[in-house]
């Protein structure tokens, strides 16, 4: 082997000498936590769990009011945090005595959830504002931390009014809604729980309208011919079935 | 001295320089734990007080056992905005209208195949008129939205100095003191959560409520949510309400076809929300 040149092996040393004086630099002498893979983000984050609270949560406010609370609990608004209607009470929880949440008694209050809106999802309780004891506050008759509606609903328009009305003009105004749907008893409790039934069959709207049905009111077509493999309700809507759709 | 002698005493000044180092940063952190300390507690250790505590704080807080997310179900969303109003309460948000962490719009999809799309949260309460009921509107909902907070995060992609970032338990947050302003993650969000908020022109944004997740609390949203239609959880975990929003409906995103995988989770999503 030929011998390695003198001015390498020196270039070598000063190299490997650099090297070392590197690796000491990153390793030893400078603190670890220059070299995180991200600082500024974990102080970002200390940044945010730092932030002042707002709302104490309803475990907050249940330490003090608990008869509120059990109240509560056992009517249709059990699921609402105090909050929502009281605002953010933080400082409240922080301060009891000389901090206190506001308590809305205006009717327009009650509005942000149960005035009428099409938006809304069927059986949620709403009301007309105009028409359901105008100019009368909401909390006179119904108490917001137990609102039992004083007289339940009975019959199916309490939630479903469009298509009451719309079937009351027309010529299946006669029949009730139990005609067609089966209504689970839990459905008035619960109603998406338990939905009712609806017709699937050609043969169930033939009970009445087919050539051999009893009912001499109902217009009569013969199943076997009218309308071939449709569905009857593809082309007569059955809550108004003058309108064709 | 020669070249080499020279070169012996530097090669030797340097681990003496790094062990004497070492040694001084033990003493510090020797005399800043023990009672000796209080003497000169008064000036210097005041400022580090808070410092420690968000440190304690932060070492009680494992981010790595989390990985959050949010569900919600367009069949209970009543439109109240009472989310909108606890989000900015919370997280002081501009009051003046068009600044949101969080709003919910009002779909309306018409028999003609129209989909109008409303904002809500900009609108002024409506009192005691009663909206007719367009017989045209074959179906109307309304849908929170909010941000994301995606697995794959285009806004974190585009930002040309690094402020924006997702956290080891999956929220995308703002270094505000990074950020330039620069606006391109808010073009970037497919979902248009991220605002320039006025008062410090720096990108601003949904951040599940951290200060309030990382305390063991729901994000002030959930929290205020009158029907259930918010819920927050954990992925990582199969006890947390998540999983079971997960495992009792069938679940969707925004926009899936973008591929941000985002951790906010539809139930009951019409095919026409966008």
């Amino acid at each position: 082997m030929k011998k390695v040149p003198e001015q390498l092996r020196r270039l070598g040393l000063v190299i490997g000498v650099i090297v070392a004086i590197i690796l000491l630099l990153r390793f030893v002498i400078l603190p670890a936590h220059m070299f995180q893979n991200r600082p500024h983000q974990h102080a970002t984050e200390l940044r945010e769990m730092a932030k002042p609270i707002h709302h104490a949560g309803m475990p907050a406010c249940r330490q003090c009011h608990e008869d509120v609370y059990e109240t509560k609990y056992a009517g249709f608004h059990r699921n609402i945090s105090c909050e929502n209607c009281h605002g953010p009470a933080e400082a409240h929880v922080a301060d009891p005595k000389n901090v206190k949440v506001p308590r809305p008694t205006k009717r327009e209050f009650c509005y942000t959830c149960h005035a009428f809106d099409p938006s809304r999802p069927n059986g949620f309780p709403q009301i007309d504002p105009k028409v359901h004891k105008p100019h009368k506050r909401c909390i006179t008759c119904h108490d917001p931390h137990d609102p039992v509606p004083p007289v339940a609903p009975k019959s199916c328009e309490g939630c479903h009014g469009t298509i009451w009305k719309t079937k009351a003009l027309s010529s299946h105004a006669q029949l009730e809604c139990t005609t067609c749907h089966t209504v689970p008893d839990r459905h008035m409790e619960d109603p998406r729980s338990a939905l009712p039934s609806k017709p699937e069959t050609r043969e169930f709207c033939g009970q009445c309208h087919g050539k051999d049905a009893t009912d001499a009111a109902a217009p009569k077509v013969d199943l076997a011919s009218h309308g071939s493999s449709y569905l009857c309700w593809d082309c007569h809507y059955p809550h108004a079935p003058e309108k064709r759709r | 001295m020669n070249k080499r002698e020279f070169l012996r005493d530097l090669a030797l000044s340097i681990p003496a320089v790094g062990m004497l180092q070492a040694l001084a940063r033990d003493a510090i952190a020797a005399a800043a734990e023990g009672p000796a300390a209080d003497a000169a507690a008064a000036a210097p250790a005041a400022p580090a007080a808070p410092a420690a505590e968000a440190a304690t704080e932060a070492a009680a807080y494992d981010p790595s056992q989390h990985w959050w997310g949010m569900g919600v179900d367009i069949h209970r969303c009543i439109g109240c905005n009472k989310c909108v109003e606890a989000c900015k309460a919370e997280n002081n948000v501009p009051q003046e209208p068009f600044y949101f962490r969080t709003w919910i719009e009002r779909y309306s999809i018409k028999a003609d195949g129209d989909v109008q799309v409303q904002c809500l949260s900009t609108q002024p309460p409506r009192g005691e008129d009663t909206p007719n009921v367009d017989p045209n509107v074959l179906r109307t909902f309304f849908v929170p939205k909010l941000c994301n907070q995606c697995a794959h995060p285009p806004c974190v992609q585009v930002c040309p100095v690094g402020a924006t970032f997702q956290t080891e338990d999956g929220v995308v947050l703002v270094d505000s003191t990074y950020c330039i302003g620069c606006r391109y993650c808010i073009q970037a969000c497919p979902y248009g959560a991220r605002f320039l908020n006025p008062d410090t022109h720096t990108a601003d944004k949904c951040t599940f409520c951290y200060h309030r997740i990382t305390k063991g609390l729901q994000p002030a949203c959930v929290e205020v949510c009158p029907t259930q239609a918010r819920i927050f959880g954990d992925f990582k975990s199969e006890e947390s309400r998540l999983a079971r929003f997960e495992r009792m409906n069938e679940v969707s995103v925004l926009k899936p076809d973008m591929n941000t995988q985002p951790k906010v989770r539809y139930a009951h999503l019409d095919g026409e929300v966008r």
